[in-house]
């Protein structure tokens, strides 16, 4: 087995080979136009494909697949060195989706040839992924969604639907798909998963303006896309299942994040506090003071949620730190927009933009008021989240069913 | 990945196996020998203190001493061993001087010195009391007695546990505190909104007191400590109260089917527990600051209250209502839980003093 030593011996090797003092700085997240097109920009890739062929990508991963087989707990010995030499990084949040949703799906259902053709462009970012699961008419129920798969004489798929709120879109590479391949069974049994070429000419995307004047999500019109059977992740009608993988990771990477005192929501408003007294009242500070307790309360269940998994022993606290989060956004942001008064009454800019980023503080206290309302919708809604902490955590019976044992073409839609 | 300047570590938030397993003896202890019937038959009784449940405790377990060094015959554990029996002693709403003997008298002893209390008090022979209001938070003005001709006089209220008390700790007004043995004092029980911790009035006429030291040091460390550690018994009470009421949601039938079954329910459960977790994760660290004299001891001792008292209050009254009728009776343990987090929701200060605390630490100053 490999152990910290061992790791840290192979990191600094990676460093000795590849010292990151020549290499240029990580391309701007703030820039959307993207680091210059210098040989710079191979460098770092260059930095990062070693890193991911040393096995130090992702180091619980398989040997060959950028990791070593090793405990995850012991990628931070491994980030953290990398840090205090100033290696580049892979850009996790612009690659978010990937990392933390198609990757380990492909980990656990992909092919040898699969795992081997994606994840590594993936990690490094060379790819970008995107997620086609919701639809207009599938969000919460999920498995009610009516994208087609049709196979073909020659084995090959043909895929009709629409998709929304894709983020990255725009960028992506790849997307991981669902699809019905059978309507004749219950919703849940006739869904199979593929992987989905954006650049094939069937798939359109077209941005979707928010409440906040961006576009930060797309509609996906697929008409007619031929996804060869190569490209489906495990059995055909097993979709659902490898959707919950998917989103069990996606519920993973939400919770046990590490934050510093005021690292949130919290900071903007707190700041703005102290530097701002004219804007002081009693009835905001009272508010305030509450909101800042829940806020520090959130942030310790999250780092004790973080040491149990270092620990190895994950507690089911992540299944509520998305609950609390949105609502702690939501009435921070809020209380900002009060503080700020005649401020208040005005808003940085409508301009449609697409971000290439899911960006939740970065501009005024309006914006940051309109985008937290997509705190408890995104990702699972509050009321979804809820029923999951109830049934699965406290054991309280489910939801009744009526449509368990109809088939899919049969439901009211 | 940020490349800020790598912050202090993070206290440690989780249990030790050894705390683990002084939980589960603990816990052994209290289901043999204080079940919620015997808890609520000695409520009404003149004798609200079950003495035996002490002298396992203290005696048989030596838990009085934990934050008592060994040199002078306590256990030399910490802060984070005294707030896991805290969360059991919570969960069975226990009625002993621990908190306010093992905890506060034993913190206010650590500050003055005074060698022979402290070992009399953690070998469980003797139960102090510190003669401060339980509503007084650390830092705030509290009663003293008149300090004249050498001996002590004057009138206290509203002090927890005095009445099993046999040692006072008293402020006096020339800023000294003294040790006077309760055979010394005329103590009244007054009626307590919470009859498993239940308060009296401490009178003392001449009364002779061994001067232990500056009494403002001893009472704010005792006062911090209280209040910290006190957020750990809030955390078992509303475990309990959430466990009880989730147990007796799958069992109880309305409508044709459990009544825990109904979303309206579900997710008022769902949230309570949510609390709950966040609870755990405040109580934990400010059990850790203490243990660790961090310099966010403060913050942490007043964010734990300032989070913990509501949620305690929410979760007993949560579960008072989601009982229904039965909730509302004598017999059914839970008022015992509701009238002990209210009173704790107050004790060693309220929410709202411990978030003007923090306005202070913090920065965030009022208008």
């Amino acid at each position: 087995m490999t152990d910290a030593a061992d790791l840290r011996r192979r990191t600094a090797e990676l460093l000795a080979a590849y010292p990151p003092s020549r290499l240029p700085p990580p391309p701007s997240t703030e820039d959307p136009a993207g680091p210059p097109p210098s040989s710079a920009t191979t460098d770092r890739l260059d930095f990062l494909r070693a890193r991911f062929d040393a096995g130090l990508a992702w180091v619980h991963y398989p040997e060959g697949l950028g990791g070593l087989g090793a405990p995850r707990s012991l990628q931070a010995v491994v980030d953290a060195d990398l840090e205090a030499e100033g290696a580049p990084d892979n850009d996790p949040r612009r690659i978010g989706i990937g990392l933390g949703m198609a990757a380990p799906t492909i980990l656990a259902y992909g092919t040898e040839e699969q795992k081997r053709r994606y994840l590594r462009p993936l990690w490094t970012g060379e790819e970008v992924w995107c997620q086609l699961f919701s639809e207009p008419g599938a969000g919460s129920d999920l498995a009610a969604l009516g994208t087609r798969a049709v196979r073909q004489g020659d084995g090959d798929w043909v895929v009709n639907g629409q998709k929304v709120w894709t983020s990255s879109a725009h960028i992506a590479r790849w997307a991981i798909l669902i699809a019905r391949t059978d309507p004749d069974v219950p919703k849940h049994r006739g869904i199979t998963y593929f992987i989905c070429d954006m650049t094939d000419p069937g798939v359109e995307v077209r941005p979707l303006r928010q409440v906040t004047g961006e576009a930060e999500f797309n509609e996906v019109f697929i008409t007619d896309v031929r996804i060869p059977d190569s490209r489906r992740l495990g059995e055909i009608g097993d979709g659902w299942k490898v959707a919950q993988t998917t989103l069990n990771n996606e519920r993973v990477a939400i919770g046990g994040m590490r934050l510093p005192r005021e690292g949130g929501m919290i900071g903007p408003v707190a700041r703005t506090w102290r530097e701002r007294p004219e804007l002081r009242t009693h009835d905001l500070h009272q508010r305030l003071l509450k909101l800042w307790v829940e806020a520090e309360a959130a942030r310790l269940t999250a780092e004790r949620l973080r040491q149990q998994l270092v620990a190895g022993q994950p507690g089911p606290e992540g299944a509520g730190m998305k609950l609390a989060f949105a609502r702690l956004n939501q009435e921070i942001s809020g209380l900002e927009v009060e503080l700020r008064g005649e401020e208040g009454l005005l808003y940085d800019d409508w301009t449609m933009r697409r971000p290439e980023l899911v960006d939740f503080v970065g501009r005024d206290a309006g914006y940051r008021y309109l985008r937290s309302k997509g705190n408890s919708i995104e990702g699972g809604t509050t009321e979804v989240l809820l029923n999951i902490v109830a049934e699965r955590v406290l054991g309280l019976p489910g939801e009744p069913r009526t449509d368990k044992d109809v088939a899919w073409k049969d439901l009211a839609r | 990945m940020s490349t800020q300047s790598p912050q202090r570590a993070e206290p440690d938030l989780l249990y030790s196996e050894d705390e683990e397993a002084l939980r589960a003896a603990v816990r052994d202890l209290l289901a043999d020998h204080c079940d919620a019937a015997g808890v609520i038959a000695r409520a009404e009784s003149d004798a609200p203190h079950d003495r035996e449940l002490w002298k396992l405790l203290a005696d048989g377990m030596g838990l009085a001493g934990l934050l008592v060094p060994e040199e002078l015959g306590g256990q030399g554990a910490t802060h984070r061993e005294v707030a896991v029996v805290l969360e059991e002693l919570g969960r069975a709403v226990a009625p002993v001087p621990y908190l306010t003997s093992a905890v506060v008298a034993t913190e206010a002893l650590l500050a003055a010195d005074a060698g022979d209390l402290l070992g009399e008090l953690a070998s469980g022979r003797r139960i102090g009391a510190l003669a401060v209001a339980l509503n007084i938070p650390a830092g705030s003005a509290y009663q003293v007695v008149r300090f004249e001709d050498g001996a002590l006089h004057g009138e206290l209220t509203g002090i927890a546990d005095a009445a099993v008390a046999d040692v006072l700790l008293v402020p006096a007004d020339d800023g000294g505190l003294y040790a006077v043995d309760a055979s010394a004092a005329t103590v009244t029980p007054q009626v307590s909104l919470d009859l498993t911790r239940p308060l009296a009035k401490v009178t003392l006429d001449g009364a002779p007191g061994r001067l232990l030291g500056d009494a403002e040091p001893a009472v704010r460390r005792a006062l911090r400590a209280g209040a910290g550690l006190l957020a750990s018994e809030q955390l078992g009470l509303a475990e309990w109260t959430l466990t009880e009421t989730v147990r007796y949601l799958k069992e109880r039938k309305q409508f044709n089917r459990p009544v825990g079954g109904f979303q309206a329910l579900k997710h008022r459960l769902a949230q309570l527990w949510l609390e709950v977790v966040n609870l755990r994760a405040t109580a934990r660290n400010a059990a850790d600051q203490l243990a660790t004299g961090g310099d966010d001891a403060d913050l942490a001792v007043a964010v734990a209250q300032a989070f913990a008292a509501p949620v305690a209050v929410h979760a007993a009254e949560e579960a008072l209502q989601l009982h229904g009728g039965i909730g509302m009776t004598w017999e059914h343990p839970v008022h015992l839980y509701l009238k002990r987090a209210k009173a704790d929701s107050i004790a060693y200060g309220t929410a709202g003093a411990h978030r003007a605390a923090l306005a202070e630490l913090v920065d965030l100053r009022a208008p």
